[in-house]
């Protein structure tokens, strides 16, 4: 391990930046405001670039204490930064698309009253989510991920005026103390178990640990807990329901905390913890098992969504999911690969839809669009490539990344698989929904029509009037074009397996031995072929559906859904889970807490005793307040009478 | 010689008559007044102790109190001065300005 005395000014930077815009971002200009917010971003992405580019793994990893926190008997727990192959992926990810997305920001928060608020909170984010990938031992990470979810909830919330954001960031941040509540209890067993949450000193003391069989044990315990603890941070079932709310906060929020970065902090977390999951083959199988129910059920939920960021949201639950499940299966390092092309095309599609939405004047429901290739070329052509990269299309990124998930999944078992490429086809089909009832045939907007009305693609006068749909401007667009970039070339870094190389110090000098088989040379490349071959021909299957019902026949969908009644009702309400957790955990909560504590307890015990005791006071003086009359004989007569009951008492008592 | 408890005796009754006066009296400068002759009722019983025992702290006791009844004479005619320019009245009753 080598000491790198700048790892620590990596996070800080961008606190530095939410420091000063917090605090005078009020009294500046917005030139000043973004200047500020982009020089720190920008600083920190440099020196992440910097500090990756002397990366080697030679004299890898680095680290840098920077101060003493907790010394409490044998526990240590300081404030010291760690960066290894995983955690460089990690920062580069963060500072990169974190940057593109604080651009993009300039553009589509320039108009809102709360602009230095929104820098500040976006710059406080990134230095908690540095931390949290930086960090060298759980408690620091800990830190990163409650202030991830601080950042998230005051983000979510950044239109407070409005019940729904408010109501979703509390959302968010209540589901998330769920999770954190595990992975607490998971640090705590680590620290009565092992002593320490320093991650290179308890990863060698696992280490050498046999893995613990079908049975229970302490490693598994720890697994199960903190997966609790991811299933709340990047929104697997069963606390994925904050994460399709937390769409309320502007969209480049969406973009960048619960697209791109801060919900994959979980995966990020299991990836760290590979030592503990390979021992707890339990624990793995639940990651794998929980990763892939939420990857189909998260998917079937966005074929019926019609807002546009509401089937995005529901895509990256899904694509969650196949983290999980790469994970899962052992094959860290391709969950980790999906998780940063996932980073750059979920940024990516969020961020055309946020053009999209600034480009109709805040409209989100897709059925009042259309057409808007037309109107806005640049973003739809960014957005097709995103499509495409989520679909699984070669060459881009998303198939690199969901091919090398597929195959090591297969490897696993075909029950994995097949719900991959059953996952792979309904993305798909509803990334392509998407885009077809977006940008495909007319505008619907001025006229609100209804989606699944038939519409003539003959072009007629409506939607050209006034307020008709504008491209983005350039500093919206630039960033865009970037990720697209990304996105296209960016799953090449796959190619030849060069990305699981580069993990290999983190993932296989750790492994069991044994246990990490290269899984494409269990089955031999014939049978990779006819794998990649399926999950291309179901996303191109999934794109000639969506084509059908959304471009050739619109009719179709309507009818459809009709015929499957209750169904579709049960899909596009997305399965009543909402209502189910409503009335499992909410409404016995309120009114529990209604009865016995509000009624109950505050006003029968609490309120009424500070009220009771008020009152007898009151009326006790109510009575003595008659002696102070203001009357100067009546004071002196009780002086007198008094004294001479004072001169009795020692008369009576005899005087010495 | 006079036995003490005539002397004592008499300082009761001047004691208790300065009691009475303050009680009984509206006018403020009667209050006044009877506040002297508990004073004195006092005084005498000092005395009357200082000559019994031979002891000359008795008397230096009384002095103290003549000193402090004259500087408290000072100070309270002042007042009932002051009082009589703001009320126009020397009635205690209607001197209530302590009541809530």
């Amino acid at each position: 391990m080598t000491p790198n005395p700048y790892l620590w000014l990596i996070p800080i930077l961008p606190l530095a930046g939410a420091a000063i815009n917090g605090f005078f971002g009020r009294q500046s200009s917005k030139k000043a405001i973004s200047a500020i917010a982009l020089t720190f971003c920008g600083g920190a992405f440099l020196l992440a670039l910097w500090i990756a580019i002397g990366f080697s793994s030679a004299s890898a990893p680095y680290y840098f204490d920077l101060a003493h926190w907790l010394r409490s008997g044998d526990l240590r727990a300081d404030f010291s930064f760690y960066l290894d192959q995983l955690s460089l992926v990690m920062m580069l990810v963060v500072t990169g698309v974190g940057f593109l997305i604080h651009i993009y920001s300039v553009g589509y928060m320039w108009d809102d009253d709360g602009y230095y608020r929104f820098m500040a909170y976006l710059n406080l984010f990134m230095f908690f989510m540095l931390t949290l990938v930086l960090a060298k031992n759980y408690l620091m990470m800990f830190i990163g991920w409650e202030g991830v979810g601080l950042a998230s909830y005051l983000l979510i919330g950044f239109w407070f005026t409005k019940d729904s954001a408010a109501a979703a960031g509390k959302k968010a941040f209540i589901v998330n103390r769920v999770g954190d509540f595990g992975f607490l209890i998971a640090l705590f067993l680590m620290i009565q178990r092992y002593g320490t949450l320093d991650f290179p000193a308890l990863f060698a003391k696992i280490q050498p640990l046999a893995p613990e069989t079908a049975g229970a044990g302490i490693l598994t315990a720890i697994g199960l807990l903190l997966m609790v603890g991811a299933c709340g941070k990047s929104a697997q079932i069963p606390l994925y329901v904050w994460l399709p709310d937390a769409m309320e906060g502007p969209t480049p929020v969406s973009a960048l905390i619960h697209a791109a970065t801060m919900v994959t902090a979980g995966v990020y977390m299991v990836a760290r913890s590979h030592v503990i999951f390979e021992r707890a083959p339990t624990a793995l199988t639940v990651v794998a098992i929980i990763g892939t129910l939420t990857a189909l059920f998260a998917a079937t939920i966005g074929i019926a969504q019609t807002d546009i960021k509401k089937v995005l949201a529901y895509s990256t639950v899904s694509q969650l999911g196949y983290m999980f499940m790469a994970c899962g299966v052992g094959a860290f390092s391709a969950g980790i690969f999906h998780l940063m092309t996932h980073a750059f095309f979920k940024g990516l599609l969020f961020l055309a839809a946020g053009s999209v939405i600034h480009g109709v004047g805040g409209e989100q429901d897709m059925r009042k669009m259309g057409g808007l290739r037309l109107y806005m070329p640049w973003t739809f052509s960014v957005m097709g490539i995103a499509t495409l990269a989520i679909a699984g299309i070669p060459p881009l990124a998303g198939f690199w990344s969901k091919d090398e998930i597929l195959a090591q999944a297969f490897n696993t078992s075909w029950v994995y698989w097949l719900i991959g490429v059953v996952t792979a086809f309904i993305t798909s089909f509803y990334m392509f929904r998407l885009m077809y009832m977006t940008f495909g045939g007319d505008y619907r907007g001025a006229s609100a029509h209804d989606a699944h009305d038939a519409h003539a693609h003959a072009h007629d006068s409506h939607g050209h009037g006034h307020g008709e749909p504008h491209e983005s401007p350039w500093v919206m667009l630039g960033p865009l074009v970037v990720l697209a970039l990304l996105s296209l070339l960016g799953g090449f870094v796959g190619w030849g397996n060069h990305f699981e190389h580069f993990l290999d110090p983190v993932f296989k000098a750790a492994a069991e031995p044994g246990m990490q088989e290269p899984a494409r040379e269990a089955g031999g490349k014939a049978l990779e072929y006819i794998l990649m071959a399926i999950s291309v021909s179901v996303a191109a299957l999934g794109w000639l559906l969506a084509h059908l019902l959304y471009s050739s026949r619109p009719q179709l969908p309507a009818r459809i859904a009709e015929s499957l009644g209750g169904l579709y009702k049960a899909v596009a309400n997305k399965y009543y889970v909402d209502e189910l957790y409503a009335l499992l955990f909410v409404k016995p909560l309120i009114d529990g807490s209604t009865t016995i504590l509000w009624h109950g307890v505050d006003q029968g015990v609490i309120d009424a005793a500070v009220n009771d005791s008020a009152d007898a006071a009151r009326h006790v003086s109510d009575e003595v307040r008659h002696m102070q009359s203001g009357n100067l004989r009546s004071y002196a007569g009780w002086i007198a009478a008094g004294g001479a009951l004072v001169i009795a008492y020692m008369v009576w008592m005899g005087v010495r | 010689m006079v036995p003490i408890s005539y002397y004592l005796v008499l300082s009761g009754i001047l004691f208790v008559c300065g009691v009475l006066g303050f009680l009984i009296k509206r006018n403020i400068i009667t209050i006044f007044m009877s506040i002297e002759l508990m004073l004195n009722g006092v005084n005498l019983s000092f005395v009357a102790f200082a000559a019994q025992w031979h002891s000359l702290s008795g008397q230096v006791f009384v002095f103290f109190v003549m000193v402090v009844a004259a500087a408290e004479a000072a100070v309270g005619l002042a007042i009932i001065i002051a009082v009589y320019r703001t009320r126009e009245t020397l009635n205690v009753d209607q001197v209530n300005l302590l009541k809530l």
